[in-house]
């Protein structure tokens, strides 16, 4: 039985069909239209809906807080909504009182063919929710799930930046007027797992073996923006799954003496501010994966039991040498990240295991670790080709040198550069030929609708040259990005 | 004896113009709020089923046989369809025979409907789909345009339009360039898809929910598939979810599919095609591949040109005449091509139908202009915009288009050099020039670029609408047109013609759904014609329903009727007044008719196929925009840094509308030039076939900076209210990205070379147009190298 609120309403569900979608149950059940179906695929937003949570508040006295994020509804399984409120497009003006989002669309012609409005308007109000300064970058940020084709989008990004980013403009909305009821309901929706659900919720190490147990060949699920694709594309039928969602040890976030362990079934966006805060130049390639909404459900463990070669995370895993944490209930043991990918889609997890945590070793002080991803569009797109260094000098000597590469194999990849380049001078243009031609020999990348093999091929060497240049010290500064993605503020209480 | 509402003659507004301001979209508040209702948002009719469809998965091939008995066995299925269920026409090509509802025999294309299933719900439909066994004994498939030139495999024949004699003047001109422009087309990517809804009524009667541009054309073809008369089916669409020409053609076979279905099993049928099925059954923009050959003096300016444009049409005819010969007539741009010669192929692919999209073959045309332009500009090294202005028609000679209209009322020059002060060009391509001798890697790039955008239908009896006014006692009203609301702000703008003309506020107003049974015989809402048709349309309207109340009021004092104003919500006749509710309710009892219909039809326009040439345009709207870019030439990823657009509305009805027009246009169109890749495999599947691999612009790809002015100036015809059309001409404002893309690459090479770059202009194919500058560059610097080495030698010898 999951329990949420449906806008104000208290809901107590019983899902008979595991698979269902948050998008389908409000349209088809609810009869709650306003939200679209677009693609179907999480690439579009016109499905957008808000969830509301209570934020962890351990270790202060800070109140309860409500947390808002923008999700794909079409691919949300319904055990997302456990303990959540659910906030639709339909519950936000008061009466004929449009919400302040969505007077200032209207105000500044921000709709057009009004398709893809519900789900932009849903993103609008979760960043009128977040206590951050706005500027263009971060409703850029906030709206890069939200595809619209008539606008060009220029009265939309006006309209969130009056809307939300003058905070003594901000009127208290009803959300926030009722936000203590609302938190006292949401904290009152204790889980009930023992029913016989088809939409299996464990919420610990044991009560997920028994689950596991009991239905060996259900498919294990955290933020199900992978699998429900599955569901939505292929018309594949799960007649059960395992929602990851609630284990709690999946969901820790843990600074440790010699690195971060970051719980597998957290939300991208929850690890968000630790992880950059400890690697600050993942911040370009961590606001491309995906989108917003997108990593507001999908997790690192998601990202890595995929194996997917084009997975944005499993080349900085390989860059960095984490380890994947894996357990099956009785035995936990490690795997590192180079002997994790096994082949396509295959990994070194056995039937039984799960990932409870990766861990990320922390740089070395004259480390200089660079991410680079290249697509056809900046937003929202998935590499051609993904490229990870992290080298560690001395001197001006190469130390050590990892890599990790996606897009580029069956895999996420990597080669052993280091043994080739150690103890070499690294502003001696000899290291980069070096380096360069080992590149150019390792991989046979394939033809694909995202890039030709040949351009794959010339990516690796022109990564490597822009990695070369950016970490050169003595050589001139030079410019080499035609972007610049600013280090995004996080809202202070998931720090 | 009916009672009326009292009227409110003393809640008087300000008299403010009505048309002419940024009222905003009709939708808006509903829109934000999510009550704006789609088909597929419809409450469920009574006795409702839903249907999918079954895909060819081969690209051509003969059908042998057909085997839909696990279809019919799976789970809620209530009835499959083939071809042979089809009681009336099978094909419903909308001008020209070739696109059979479902697969006749013969397989087309990959994703070509074979047969439809209705199921109790969608998800047991789509289910059932994936069931059937369909043997096809497949055949080489056609899948370019130099296959489908080298069989001689045509959709149409050619048309050809001269001017002058190219032969000669080529052969005598001091310059000659040539060229080739491989240019892709474009998934319109409407965010809400393909859907239909369709209800029996008594008897054979239907009753059609659908998101389509033409919704007569899809009565026509519900009546004709049905082997029914027109008048038993009506249309009702009320708004679509995006069209961008998508939906002008494209949306009738789903409507026909749905009716099929609700006929024969009498009940309600929904069919809403999931977005892969979407984009791989309906038509795209036309991939085109274009040659030109031009000579020019030393000046630059064009002295004979020969452009060849190959459009691929996919299997069918579709609109595909009419999309070639509008890239035909738009090839010369602002430009006189002087002695020239043009010629259009349609070539017959077994792809997809391609079909309409937002400026209809004109843009693949006008970018063929572009390329010729620059590359005229690099040989003689000289500034693109340079050579641009150089070669503008003139407004005395040089003044004929290349299908014989002479241009009138030019504002390309006006524009261009207002432009050019507004976004600084000469200070920048200065600033840019120096940037690029010290940037190593990023290199930037800058173009200003016109456009000329013909605006009718070039089918002439298409040039016609027709608006049914209805006026209530309490003076409010509802206003029909033929024409559809897909976002473009139609309805907002009609109803502020209505509002203006009758001088009430616009929440009087009320624009009704798109109906056949109120207006017939409509034309699709495309060619960016809708304001222009059914605006004047519905004034004409107004203007039967005025004079009727004019004749009223002017009687009581003996006046004349034409000196009756209406303004302020009073009619005001000499130094009397009335309100106009009270005026109403006056006609009402003097039993004075207050519905009345109007129509209209564009004059001055004739083309005639046979010689190519006539006057296929009613006026020319025109604009132009400067685009800055930054790319990156390590990994051929750029960025689109800032834009400057000066576009020509004429009198704009509403500028927040039309700003919008030109905004999402520009930047759809920049999606077409840049990000935006269809791609098939060697079999002829669409690969590109989702949002996840095909990518329209995101809000990132907005530029930072991004100046739209309006040119104010009222349109010399007479148009409603001098306004003019804006859905089409700004689509190709985008072309100065594509220019500045290729501008950056060309200063790789000191501007020498003229960078060969395909459309779409993706981060691959920048990269590899980089690669070509810089293996000039090396070329270069070793002849230099080489002559420098010879003239050393050839200095010793002597010495």
């Amino acid at each position: 039985m999951l329990r949420f609120l449906l806008n104000d309403k208290l809901i107590e569900f019983s899902p008979t069909q595991a698979d269902l979608t948050v998008l389908n149950y409000l349209r088809e059940d609810k009869q709650l239209c306003g939200s679209k179906e677009g693609c179907a695929s999480g690439d579009c937003g016109a499905c957008t809906v808000v969830l509301a949570e209570v934020s962890e508040t351990t270790g202060n006295n800070k109140p309860a807080k409500l947390h808002y994020r923008a999700i794909n509804s079409c691919i949300t399984f319904m055990s997302a909504l456990q303990g959540k409120q659910l906030i639709s497009v339909e519950h936000l003006a008061k009466g004929d009182k449009l919400h302040p989002v969505q007077q200032s669309m209207v105000d500044h012609h921000g709709s057009q063919c009004g398709f893809c409005t519900p789900g932009f308007i849903m993103s609008m109000f979760a960043l009128y929710h977040q206590d951050i300064d706005v500027n263009r970058p971060v409703v850029e940020h906030a709206l890069s799930g939200n595809l619209c084709r008539c606008t060009g989008y220029r009265p939309i990004i006006d309209a969130t930046l009056h809307a939300c980013a003058n905070k003594k403009n901000k009127q208290i909305d009803h959300f926030s007027h009722n936000e203590q009821q609302t938190i006292e309901q949401l904290q009152s929706l204790t889980i009930n797992e023992n029913d016989d659900s088809h939409l299996l919720t464990p919420t610990n190490r044991s009560s997920l073996a028994a689950a596991i147990k009991a239905y060996p060949t259900a498919p294990l699920f955290a933020g199900s923006t992978d699998l429900a694709l599955q569901v939505t594309q292929q018309l594949k039928q799960f007649e059960r799954l395992i929602s990851l969602s609630n284990v709690t040890e999946l969901k820790q976030l843990k600074v440790q003496d010699h690195g971060l362990m970051i719980g597998a079934a957290l939300p991208l966006s929850d690890i968000e501010a630790s992880l950059l805060q400890y690697f600050p130049t993942l911040s370009e390639l961590f606001s491309r994966f995906a989108s917003h909404p997108v990593r507001n459900q999908a997790s690192l463990g998601g990202n890595v039991a995929n194996a997917s070669p084009i997975g944005d995370m499993p080349p900085v895993l390989l860059a960095l040498n984490a380890t994947i944490e894996l357990d099956n209930g009785h035995t936990r043991r490690s795997v590192k990240a180079n002997e994790f990918f096994l082949d396509y889609r295959k990994t070194a997890m056995q039937q039984g295991e799960w990932i409870e945590g990766i861990f990320l070793p922390f740089l070395k002080n004259n480390s200089h670790l660079q991410a680079y991803k290249v697509s056809k569009r900046m937003e929202d797109d998935i590499s051609a080709v993904c490229a990870v260094f992290n080298l560690e000098l001395n001197n001006n000597k190469v130390v050590s040198l990892s890599c990790g590469f996606g897009g580029v194999a069956a895999t996420p990849v990597s080669i052993d550069l280091d043994t080739l380049l150690k103890a070499h001078n690294w502003s001696d243009a000899a290291t980069f030929e070096l380096g360069k031609t080992l590149l150019s020999q390792s991989f046979q990348p394939i033809d694909d609708v995202r890039a030709s093999k040949e351009y794959r091929q010339a990516m690796l060497v022109s990564l490597w040259r822009r990695f070369w240049l950016q970490t050169n010290s003595h050589s001139q500064i030079i410019a080499t990005r035609v972007v610049q993605i600013p280090t995004l503020n996080v809202e202070a209480d998931h720090a | 004896m009916r009672k009326l509402i009292a009227s409110s003659a003393n809640t008087q507004l300000p008299s403010a113009q009505i048309a002419g301001k940024s009222h905003k979209h009709e939708s808006a508040d509903r829109q934000v709020s999510g009550q704006a209702r789609y088909v597929d948002d419809m409450p469920e009719p009574a006795n409702f089923h839903h249907a999918a469809v079954g895909l060819s998965q081969v690209s051509s091939g003969i059908i042998t046989s057909v085997d839909l008995s696990a279809v019919r066995s799976s789970e809620g299925v209530i009835d499959v369809i083939t071809v042979e269920d089809v009681p009336g026409h099978i094909d419903i090509g909308p001008v020209f025979k070739g696109d059979p509802v479902l697969a006749h025999k013969e397989i087309l294309f990959n994703g070509q409907p074979i047969f439809a299933v209705l199921a109790t719900s969608v998800n047991l439909a789509r289910q059932a789909a994936l069931k059937a066994k369909i043997i096809i004994d497949a055949s080489a498939a056609c899948l370019t345009i130099a296959d489908a030139k080298a069989q001689d495999n045509y959709v149409r024949p050619p048309h050809f339009i001269r001017q002058g004699d190219f032969a000669t003047h080529y052969q005598q001109s001091q310059h000659q360039v040539s060229g080739e422009l491989i240019i892709g087309g474009q998934e319109h990517l409407y965010l809400e898809g393909q859907v239909s809804l369709a209800i029996p009524e008594e008897q054979d009667r239907m009753l059609v929910y659908t998101s389509s541009q033409h919704p007569s054309e899809v009565q026509k073809l519900i009546a004709e598939v049905l082997g029914i008369k027109l008048h038993k089916v009506v249309v009702d669409m009320r708004r679509m979810g995006g069209g961008f020409g998508g939906k002008e053609t494209q949306a009738a076979q789903w409507a026909c599919l749905a009716a099929l279905l609700a006929s024969r099993n009498k009940v309600a049928v929904k069919l809403r095609l999931p977005r892969m099925q979407d984009m791989q059954a309906t038509g795209k923009r036309h991939p085109f591949e274009n040659r030109y050959t031009v000579g020019f003096d030393k000046l630059g300016v064009i002295q004979a040109t020969h452009v060849e444009i190959n459009g691929n049409c996919g299997h069918s005819p579709d609109l595909s005449d009419a999309i070639v010969d509008r890239a035909m007539f738009h090839c010369d741009n602002t430009y006189y091509l002087a002695d020239c010669y043009i010629e259009g192929h349609r070539c017959r692919t077994n792809q997809v139908s391609h079909t309409a999209y937002r400026g209809f073959g004109g843009p693949q045309g006008m970018i063929v202009a572009e390329a010729m332009l620059d590359a005229i500009a690099r040989k003689l090294r000289e500034d693109p915009l340079t050579v641009r202005l150089r070669n503008l028609y003139d407004d005395k000679q040089r003044n004929t288009t290349p299908y014989g209209m002479v241009i009138e009322h030019n504002l390309t020059k006006d524009i261009l050099d207002k432009l050019t002060t507004s976004s600084d060009y000469w200070a920048r391509r200065e600033a840019i020039t120096q940037f690029n001798a010290t940037s190593p890697i990023i290199k930037k790039g800058l173009a200003l670029t016109p456009v000329k955008f013909g605006i009718s239908f070039t089918a002439q009896h298409l040039n016609q609408a027709g608006a049914l006014l209805h006026v209530y006692t309490d003076g409010s009203m509802q206003i029909n047109h033929g024409g559809t609301e897909m976002g473009q702000g139609l309805h907002t703008k009609i109803g502020q013609i209505v509002a203006n003309e009758f001088g009430v506020p616009l929440s009087w107003i009320e624009v009704t759904s798109t109906r056949t049974d109120k207006v017939p015989n409509t034309s699709p809402t495309a060619a960016s014609s809708g304001t222009d048709l059914n605006g004047k349309a519905a004034q004409n309207a107004c203007i039967t329903i005025k004079q009727r109340l004019a004749e009223l009021y002017a009687q009581q004092f003996n006046a004349d009727p034409t000196t009756v104003e209406f303004a302020g919500q009073q009619v005001n006749c000499g130094d009397n007044s009335i309100a106009f509710v009270d005026l109403i309710q006056q006609a009402y009892f003097a039993r004075i008719s207050l519905s009345a219909t109007g129509f209209y039809k564009t004059p001055k326009i004739y083309y005639d196929r046979t010689t190519g040439k006539g006057r296929p345009f009613f006026y020319f709207a025109y604009g132009a925009s400067c685009s800055e870019v930054s790319i990156d030439t390590l990994t051929g990823e750029y960025k689109v840094d800032r834009v400057d657009i000066l576009h020509d509305v004429g009198t704009s009805i509403n500028p927040a509308i039309d700003i919008g027009q030109i905004e999402g246009g520009f930047i759809q169109g920049m999606g077409w030039l840049t990000s935006e890749e269809l791609l098939w495999d060697k079999q002829g599947k669409l690969i590109s076939n989702n949002p996840a691999t095909y990518k329209i612009p995101a809000i990132g790809d907005t530029p930072a900076i991004f100046n739209v002015a309006l040119y104010p100036r009222a349109n010399d015809e007479d148009s409603i209210y001098h306004s003019k059309a804006v859905g089409e001409p700004p689509f190709m404002l985008a072309n100065s990205v594509w220019c500045a893309l290729k501008d950056a690459i060309s200063s790789i090479t000191d501007y020498q070379l003229d960078p060969q770059l395909p459309v779409p202009a993706t981060p691959e194919k920048v990269f590899w147009a980089v690669q070509q500058a810089m293996d000039y560059r090396v070329k270069t610097a070793e002849r230099h190298f080489e002559s420098a080495e010879r003239q050393v030698e050839s200095a010793e010898q002597k010495a």
